[in-house]
């Protein structure tokens, strides 16, 4: 419908609304280059008069233990994922091509396990984490991620998509139901699971609530958690610092999606839209 | 027919064989579901009902007496209040907000990849990281957007330590993250309408731009469009991360929202009755917002 508006006009909406959306990133990558003193004074220039890349990226690293930090974020996000797959998986063949007593039952859990975010039931998980002496370790941050019934929830509505010959040509073969979902199940529902994967990375790369609740030690944190701790420590208004800071937490995730922009779009895309 | 109970058994066989299988397929979920789910789930309906302390050894059973209580608590209210305000600038801006642009990178074939990967930039950006530099562009004196609006002539505003402004400030930054998901959602959306449609709209004579729109891509993006919009009220509903890091409830209470009082009450008070109470009402509200997709959902199925 948009073909009628002039193509020129639409660009420069666009173009526009580019500007608005970069804005932030720009000032961020601005002023992490800037001293303190040029923060407060030198109005919307974005480009330095002195530069202070050095002083403000060295203090993002030595306030924080921030290589630990990023460490910590991609190790707890790898074993969430890798968890949920393992588990997620074999259940979801399980109540897409098997028959068996309780699969209704077991079902039905999974779409009521979709309404109960991790937030609503963070107190008796704490309380249980805290008397196993679960707190303040990376376990913690794993551990009450690996079930995903979205991930179940999604995996079985594409592997009832398979066909059933497939699946019983490869049972005659002598294939366990094991191996079925291994070197059967998991290539053909690959697009499910590296969609599920990048959804996952996402949304577990950003969490804050769970790690505030679970982790108190400064080298146990994931990156948001790391952040707060920076700004805690942090004293007066050394946004120079603290953009540094932001830039150096921001880029892991942002270079991964400009790396692989497709099948970032494509998995959060059919991710939103079955969830 | 002395061959059926034989193939009968066979198949018993077989699918006693099948169950056997599934079991132990979906065994270890069953047991995630029962420790990570199920068990905690009814542990906070149980708490709910109570007036638990963390620490406190005598627990007394309040019954609704605790729901009761919650409608009458200022802080709890106070948060529907600023959530409630949240979610409507939040959602449908940004539903709005993602089909236009969506439609405009639609219809633009030199610079669709560009634009997209830039619109979702602020999906894939930590939101805490993120909140700190809106925190900068937000400063009252030194802040890149004052700067700007007082290069037009206008007054600065004091958007974060103002307890008028400060949802409205928190609602710029759900926003500018969110738009970028609905509009990748929207252009799936878009790309899967027939082509044909158009043409077979133009020879009824639908001529104009807004037509075109009224007639074919709004009735055939509704369920996208519904999609989109749930998933943007979920997501306003649970903001907690920008509160966290920005305000901490503040100013003067003004932007304690929904999540931030649970994890207050739960974490830092350790009213662990009064924190589940409010953790239920969140699924409930969860529950209703399920169940009207669905109920517009399957409305819409006639006319589609």
């Amino acid at each position: 419908m948009t073909r009628a508006i002039p193509r020129i006009l639409r660009l420069l909406v666009l173009g526009a609304g580019a500007v608005v959306v970069l804005f932030p990133f720009a000032f961020m990558i601005s002023t992490s280059l800037k001293p303190t003193s040029e923060v407060f004074s030198a109005g919307l220039a974005l480009v330095p008069q002195t530069w202070a890349a050095g002083a403000n990226y060295a203090k993002a690293f030595t306030r924080i233990p921030m290589g630990r930090i990023l460490l910590n974020g991609v190790m707890v996000c790898g074993a969430i994922v890798l968890f949920q797959i393992v588990f997620a998986l074999p259940a979801a063949y399980a109540l897409a091509k098997l028959r068996f007593r309780g699969r209704e039952m077991l079902f039905a859990l999974v779409l009521l396990g979709l309404l109960v975010p991790i937030h609503a039931i963070s107190i008796p998980l704490y309380a249980a984490a805290r008397t196993l002496g679960l707190l303040n370790t990376l376990a913690v941050l794993i551990v009450p991620f690996t079930l995903s019934v979205f991930a179940i929830f999604l995996f079985r509505q594409f592997i009832k998509a398979i066909p059933d010959d497939l699946i019983h040509a490869a049972r005659s073969d002598g294939l366990s139901e094991t191996a079925i979902v291994w070197r059967i199940v998991l290539p053909n529902a690959w697009p499910a699971a590296s969609a599920f994967a990048i959804f996952s990375v996402v949304a577990h790369w950003n969490d804050l609530y769970w790690p505030l609740i679970a982790i108190s030690k400064t080298h146990l944190a994931t990156p948001p958690l790391g952040l707060l701790f920076f700004r805690a420590a942090e004293v007066g208004d050394d946004y120079g610092a603290l953009m540094a800071a932001t830039v150096v937490i921001t880029a892991p995730l942002v270079l991964f999606f400009l790396l692989a922009q497709r099948l970032f779009i494509e998995g959060m895309t059919m991710t939103g839209l079955k969830g | 027919m002395p061959a059926e109970p034989v193939a009968g058994s066979a198949a018993a066989q077989a699918a006693r064989h099948e169950a056997r299988a599934a079991w132990w397929l979906v065994g270890p979920t069953v047991a995630l579901m029962l420790a990570l789910l199920v068990l905690p789930t009814l542990a906070v309906l149980v708490l709910s009902v109570t007036d638990a302390e963390l620490g406190a050894s005598d627990i007394n059973f309040l019954g609704l007496d605790a729901y009761a209580d919650l409608l009458t608590d200022r802080t709890f209210r106070g948060a529907l209040r600023n959530t409630a305000v949240y979610v409507l600038l939040v959602a449908p801006v940004s539903v709005l907000l993602g089909l236009g642009l969506a439609m405009l990178i639609e219809a633009e074939a030199g610079g669709r990849a560009f634009f997209r990967s830039v619109y979702f930039l602020p999906v894939v950006s930590l939101v805490v990281a993120m909140a700190s530099v809106w925190q900068y562009l937000m400063h009252p004196s030194f802040g890149p957007i004052n700067l700007v609006l007082r290069l037009f002539g206008l007054a600065g505003v004091n958007w974060l330590g103002s307890s008028d402004n400060v949802m409205a400030a928190l609602a710029i930054i759900g926003i500018w993250q969110a738009v970028g998901f609905n509009m990748v959602l929207f252009l799936a959306g878009l790309t899967a309408i027939d082509r044909t449609l158009y043409a077979a709209a133009e020879m009824d004579g639908v001529r104009s731009a807004w037509d075109r729109f009224r007639v074919v891509t709004w009735p055939m993006l509704g369920p996208t469009t519904l999609f989109v919009a749930t998933i943007s009220v979920i997501n306003a509903v649970k903001v907690f991360e920008t509160v966290a890091t920005l305000t901490q409830g503040g100013p003067a209470k003004a932007s304690e929202t929904l999540l931030w009082v649970i994890y207050q009450e739960g974490f830092v008070y350790l009213h662990v009755g009064t924190a589940s109470a409010m953790a239920v009402v969140f699924i409930a509200l969860l529950l209703v917002l399920l169940v009207i997709q669905t109920r517009v959902l399957d409305k819409q199925v006639h006319y589609g």
